[in-house]
């Protein structure tokens, strides 16, 4: 999909010389240029973009080229006598107005295109709300029930340290949103934490989520496929490991992922009611920790001492159980801890604090059962 | 710091001149109130602080070099790009901004010195200790602040680490220390010039660094603001920023563009004045439209406070202040489009040369104008939505600030070294260095636009796959660029040290009291007697 764009005399760069474009297009073409995407409105941003750009060019072609001149044909070794004309109001007013007069001719079609972009209450089909939390995503389908959390996939913290070959890297996710073709949907950012955005190219979709605040923005997506999007702006830590998965189906297929969304949701409810044994809450805590907590804990719960404490001798996870459920469960005010009781589902949260207390050099040997987390919300 | 040997040497040489020549030893540099001093002072506060900021970059570009994380982790990767930007911003460009009014100023408005000496030298030795203090923050437990030099709240606030607090303090130090500068330059330009220097006849730094005074001591204060509710909110239970507490995390992004925009401005100005006076003597014509040139850096200076928000966007203004911002942002344009249409009608007709001071003055021009095309395009608030927080903002501010104000700054050096040291720099070293860093430079930078449209974020320390063959490239053209800039230091002890002797008008076709009216290194105090002025 993102090869299609090629080949057109378009996709070529935003700004600049002529002498790069020959060089570099052949080889490249595919990361040269804004994606056209997949959306009406990201039809029109992409047009709007090419225009400004051209506009740019033609600017640069007149003004470099008349330096050009100068600098060729003016020049004291070709035997060039300075002339001395130094003003000319009627030169001055031609240059402020003639660009003035591109301004309006850009502020037309951008004022058009700021106006639907802003429009994302009208005649809304699906309502998807985006929280925004170090450094993961949560969707919640307003009047569907479905909510989950979507983090960086494992396949890729696997091979930071060479990725090579490893198609994807950094945006795959291990739950993606799954989303209905030519349908409107309308996003709602929210944050629990710092200042995130969400931002997936394809989509033409960029809005900061705002703790405190709800912004929203919209996307008929009129091809299935796959698109992949990043979060743009500094969270933090690993801001660059937060990526965003959409895949575009029928709608068909997506009324079905409801379905098992709702049925998995269910399973999670049920597997929380069990007791369950030490070797399976340490095998899941370990997962647990290693995608939501190993950020600032360390994968080896050595922290960063004087940004995030460590977990290893911790007095907290070496002392009474119901202050670590606690501050798991709800956080630590003023602090970078989330309250995870709105990421992690019981069974998750038990399984994790037991692997807390029984690994990463600790050895409290006490388990701690969901029911107990079950009591803690 | 090797340097002061190398002036008291220079220095030395002049005193056979000059009756009332400076102090020796390094209590010279501790107590001085001369204006050259303190400008050679902030001139090499300025390139520590250049290669400081620029070894930094080196460490991103090389982390960046190839997917994957390599060198460093990404918590150090974001203290690198946060000091990077702090240090290049408040440590390299405006300090040399200043360092080159306080040897100019006095000396192009026929002045023996600034008006309030010994404020100046205040202003200068702040600077030492807030930068130290900034930079021992790498050192302390949980690292120096990592949260980008916008430091958007609450990840500067909550989320900080304990060393934001001297991040504070140095901030704070720095806005004295620019306020009290900006107070001097105003008082010394409206107050000390000869008779006949009416404002009109003023040369264009003057002017323009006049203008970049007032916007200084209008927004110092906003940002010096917005640091004391950050240190309210950690320490002291307030909540300007925090929204559980009732605050508003963007009303720090409104405040801090308050100050942010105005800033950007106040890196260039300057630098328009200095093209102004390079493009003129190699051309051997006057300047183009002066008069509009005032007309067009006042009304930048003045739009420049008005369209802060188009940095923005995306965080949900409403639409009609997003249409406002955007049109008042491309209004930019036109004045600035002015001012690029004169110079290049003062280079129409003329006579052209080109030595060094007037390569870096050219590449100034044309790469200047590419960052302000991206900057045409980032103003147009819809499109903006894709550009903002990308690659494609890194590229079109490192062109404005990198081939734009360092470009004027080291065109600057060039251009004025012969008439501060009485030896002209050697020319062929100096178009090796243009055209060194010239090539490198757009090596760095160029790929940047294309990651940036193509979907690669700003301040990530890893990238996905598809954009691994320009950041190959960029980190190349970047450990060049850097290792340009050494070279650079080499070219200008050499000059320092000695070279062939200036004449006192230096360049064919130099004008102004600088260069008609004083000798060839200048003496200790520039015009004893006020100079005629035509």
């Amino acid at each position: 999909m993102i090869l299609k764009k090629l080949s057109r005399p378009g996709a070529l760069i935003p700004v600049g010389l002529g002498l790069l474009l020959a060089s570099s297009v052949a080889r490249a073409e595919y990361a040269l240029n804004m994606t056209e995407s997949v959306t009406p409105l990201g039809r029109e941003l992409y047009s709007l973009h090419m225009l400004v750009f051209w506009i740019c060019v033609v600017i640069g072609v007149v003004v470099f080229g008349a330096m050009a001149w100068s600098i060729i044909y003016h020049r004291k070794s070709q035997g060039a006598e300075a002339a001395n004309f130094h003003e000319s109001t009627t030169i001055e007013i031609v240059w402020t107005v003639v660009p003035l007069l591109i301004l309006i001719g850009i502020a037309i079609p951008a004022t058009g295109t700021l106006i639907d972009l802003e429009d994302a209450k009208t005649d809304a089909d699906i309502t998807l709300q985006v929280t925004g939390i170090q450094w993961k995503w949560k969707y919640t389908y307003i009047d569907e029930d479905v909510s989950f959390v979507s983090s960086l996939a494992q396949s890729s913290r696997d091979v930071v340290s060479d990725p090579t070959g490893n198609e994807n890297y950094l945006l795959e996710v291990d739950n993606p949103v799954v989303l209905p073709i030519n349908k409107k949907v309308r996003f709602l950012f929210h944050s629990d934490d710092v200042i995130h955005a969400w931002w997936v190219p394809d989509l033409a979709v960029k809005q900061d989520s705002i703790p405190g605040f709800i912004n929203d923005s919209w996307a008929i997506i009129e091809e299935p496929g796959t698109y992949r999007g990043q979060c743009a702006e500094l969270c933090g830590k690993d801001h660059g490991f937060m990526p965003i998965v959409v895949e575009a189906v029928t709608e068909d297929e997506y009324q079905q992922w409801l379905v098992s969304q709702r049925a998995a949701a269910a399973e999670a409810a049920a597997a929380a009611e069990q007791e369950w044994s030490v070797q399976d809450l340490l095998a899941r805590g370990e997962t647990v920790y290693q995608s939501n907590c190993a950020a600032c804990h360390g994968p080896t719960g050595a922290g960063i001492p004087g940004a995030f404490p460590a977990m290893t001798g911790s007095a907290i996870v070496n002392g009474d159980p119901a202050a670590h459920i606690d501050i798991v469960v709800n956080g630590k005010a003023g602090t970078a801890m989330a309250a995870y009781k709105s990421q992690l589902n019981d069974v998750d949260i038990a399984a994790v604090i037991t692997y807390e207390r029984n690994a990463l050099g600790n050895s409290v040997g006490d388990t701690v059962q969901p029911s107990a987390i079950k009591n803690a919300r | 710091m090797q340097t002061e040997t190398t002036h008291d040497d220079v220095h030395g040489a002049h005193d056979e001149h000059d009756h009332h020549g400076p102090a020796k030893g390094l209590m010279r540099w501790v107590t001085t109130t001369n204006h050259k001093d303190i400008g050679t002072l902030y001139l090499w506060l300025s390139f520590i602080m250049l290669l400081y900021g620029g070894s930094m970059a080196m460490v991103i570009r090389l982390e960046l070099f190839q997917p994957g994380l390599q060198w460093v982790d990404p918590h150090f990767f974001n203290q690198m790009t946060t000091m990077h930007g702090l240090v290049m911003v408040f440590g390299a460009i405006m300090p040399a901004f200043v360092g080159l009014a306080n040897w100019l100023v006095p000396m192009m408005i026929g002045a023996p010195d600034m008006a309030l000496p010994r404020l100046n030298n205040w202003s200068f030795w702040i600077l030492p200790f807030a930068f130290t203090m900034l930079a021992s923050t790498t050192f302390m437990e949980g690292g120096a602040p990592a949260f980008g030099w916008t430091f958007y709240a609450p990840l500067s606030t909550t989320f900080a680490p304990d060393s934001t607090d001297f991040f504070i303090f140095a901030v704070h130090l720095m806005g004295i220390s620019s306020v009290m500068g900006s107070i001097n330059i105003i008082a010394t330009i409206l107050n000390m010039r000869a008779p006949g220097m009416t404002l009109m006849k003023m040369p264009l730094f003057v002017w323009t660094w006049l203008i970049t005074a007032y916007l200084l001591i209008a927004v110092m204060p906003v940002l010096a603001g917005a640091v004391t509710m950050m240190l309210t909110d950690r320490h002291f239970g307030t909540s300007f920023f925090d929204a559980a507490g009732g605050g508003d995390p963007v009303l720090f992004q409104h405040v801090f563009w308050f100050f942010g925009h105005p800033e950007v401005y106040i890196m260039i100005l300057p630098a328009f004045g200095i093209i102004s006076a390079i493009v003129p003597t190699f051309a051997r014509k006057p300047l183009f439209g002066y008069s509009s040139m005032v007309y067009a850096t006042a009304s930048i200076a003045i739009l420049s406070f008005m369209v802060w928000a188009h940095h923005m966007f995306t965080t949900g203004m409403p639409v009609a202040g997003e249409l406002y911002f955007m049109y008042a942002t491309i209004l930019i344009s036109v004045p600035t489009g002015v001012k690029v249409f004169n110079w290049v009608s003062t280079m129409w007709k003329g006579s052209m040369t080109f030595e060094t001071p007037m390569l870096f003055a050219l590449g100034f021009i044309i790469m200047f104008t590419i960052g302000g095309f991206s900057g045409l395009m980032l103003g147009v608030a819809p499109v903006d939505t894709q550009y903002h927080d990308t690659y494609f903002v890194v590229a079109h501010f490192h062109y404005v600030l990198v081939t734009g104000a360092l470009y004027s700054i080291i065109a600057a050096f060039y251009y004025w070294v012969p008439k501060w040291t009485g030896h002209m720099y050697d020319e062929t070293l100096g178009k090796i260095h243009f055209w060194w860093s010239t090539i490198a430079v757009n090596v760095l930078f160029f790929p940047q636009h294309f990651v940036g449209l193509a979907g690669m974020p700003r301040r990530i320390p890893d990238y996905s796959l598809q954009f691994a063959e320009f950041n190959a490239i960029s980190s190349i053209g970047g450990f060049a660029f850097g290792l340009a800039q050494v070279f650079f230091l080499y070219i200008v002890i050499k000059t320092i040290k000695g070279g062939k002797k200036a004449t006192d008008q230096v360049w064919e076709g130099a004008t102004g009291l600088e260069f008609e009216q004083l000798s060839s290194p200048p003496p200790y105090h520039s015009f004893t007697q006020a100079p005629p002025v035509r």
